[in-house]
């Protein structure tokens, strides 16, 4: 056998191109079939599949909860906004470590500059908008980037559009903390049954629902709870008879939320990221 | 065989030392534990030996139908409802955590992390009400 070394090394290279090449062409002939052959049938399911982790469009169908917030009412109404966040803290055990860079928060107020960031104009500064709070929450987006940071599923989206939390299941990596773009999310530093100076930070313990424990992620949860057995959330119902707060479900197009959606004027906080959020205000 | 003198001696030092933390506990009778059941009821949610196997199972079962499916129906067994909660469902009847969870699972040694986050009832008010 004549082999030279020249020969050999001719072999093994084009041996070794072939190795590597073959699979990854054949792999891409399989996709292409595939792909031909699910556009004619299957592809429906497929995206169904996807609607369900409730990562993409908007839910055409079945329940989608929301909540308009006159964002005007609840200025003209001095101590509204205390008597939401107390209705709903209070319930929810949210504790309270009286200090703002371990702040827990459901439900929240900031100014117009924290709560929509650049819609402010340079030129024109509306005095009366700039001198509101807005009542501020978890958005339940449509598509929510939380739940696709998740590492563990233990936030998702339910069936009624709600971005849910089990506390069992949060492992602390704070994850969704960093994709949430309306802060609505607060890591527990600290436990919640402890106490400080002798305060206890959770005020008075409701024995309806848990405390969490020390490096747990927590937020607004629509009141899940409520909602299924036909009740407004605590923070709506706080409002009353003033319907500065509206919920309700935005695929009923009779429902009060989508009337009040149809007459007036709405803005949603950073639209343009495309989370699609639930909650709108008016101001 | 060598070395008679010591390997003999100390082999039954070694079964000796093994076996002593059996025979000085051997003899005694340790007591089965006696949870408090509640006053005025007569069953559970499920059988008696299912609860005793398996209650931590169910409650893994409820957590999941309650959060993610969104199934929060209280159930009914024997005409009674019930509550798929831990805090507001079986706590409801077994008003003290010390006298019922706790009797069981400290004899096995059984830590769950159940109350780091629940609610157990308040001991004193449990106390009230059961008289």
């Amino acid at each position: 056998m004549d082999s030279s070394r020249r020969k050999f090394l001719k072999i093994a290279g084009i041996s070794a191109v072939a190795g590597i090449g073959a699979p990854s062409a054949l792999n891409m002939l399989m996709k292409n079939e595939v792909r031909a052959s699910s556009e004619g049938g299957g592809h429906g399911a497929q995206t169904d599949a996807h609607g369900g982790e409730g990562a993409h469009a908007a839910a055409p169908v079945g329940k989608r909860y929301g909540m308009v917030i006159d964002a005007v009412k609840f200025h003209d109404t001095p101590g509204l906004a205390e008597k939401c966040i107390e209705a709903c803290h209070s319930y929810f055990n949210v504790p309270n470590f009286g200090n703002k860079k371990d702040e827990i928060k459901w439900i929240w107020q900031m100014p117009f500059t924290n709560a929509f960031p650049g819609d402010e104009s340079h030129y024109k500064k509306d005095e009366r908008t700039h001198a509101m709070q807005f009542m501020l929450l978890c958005n339940h987006c449509d598509n929510p980037p939380c739940v696709r940071a998740c590492p563990t599923k233990a936030t998702f989206k339910n069936a009624d559009g709600i971005v849910m939390m089990d506390f069992h299941r949060c492992i602390g990596c704070r994850f969704c903390m960093a994709a949430c773009p309306y802060g609505a999310r607060s890591f527990n530093w600290r436990d919640p049954r402890g106490s400080k100076d002798g305060v206890p930070f959770i005020k008075k313990i409701n024995p309806e629902f848990p405390t969490r424990m020390r490096g747990v992620v927590e937020k607004c949860s629509f009141c899940d709870l409520r909602v299924k057995r036909g009740l407004q959330p605590l923070c709506v119902e706080a409002t009353g008879d003033t319907k500065a707060m509206v919920f309700g479900d935005l695929n009923d197009p009779n429902s009060e939320v989508s009337q009040v959606l149809k007459a007036r004027f709405t803005i949603q906080r950073k639209p343009s990221l495309g989370t699609m959020p639930s909650v709108f205000y008016i101001i | 065989m060598y070395n008679k003198g010591t390997i003999i001696p100390g082999l039954i030092i070694f079964v000796g030392l093994m076996l002593f933390a059996v025979l000085w506990d051997g003899g005694e009778k340790v007591e089965a534990p006696k949870p408090e059941k509640p006053v005025g009821y007569k069953e559970c949610v499920k059988p008696l030996q299912y609860m005793k196997e398996s209650h931590m199972e169910l409650l893994n079962v409820w957590r999941d139908e309650v959060i993610r499916e969104g199934k929060r129906e209280p159930i009914e067994v024997g005409g009674v409802m019930y509550e798929k909660s831990l805090q507001n469902g079986c706590m409801h009847c077994h008003t003290s955590k010390k006298k019922f969870c706790d009797t069981c699972h400290e004899y096995a040694s059984v830590y769950p992390y159940c109350w780091d986050c629940h609610v157990a009832p308040q001991e004193d008010v449990a106390l009230k009400e059961a008289r």
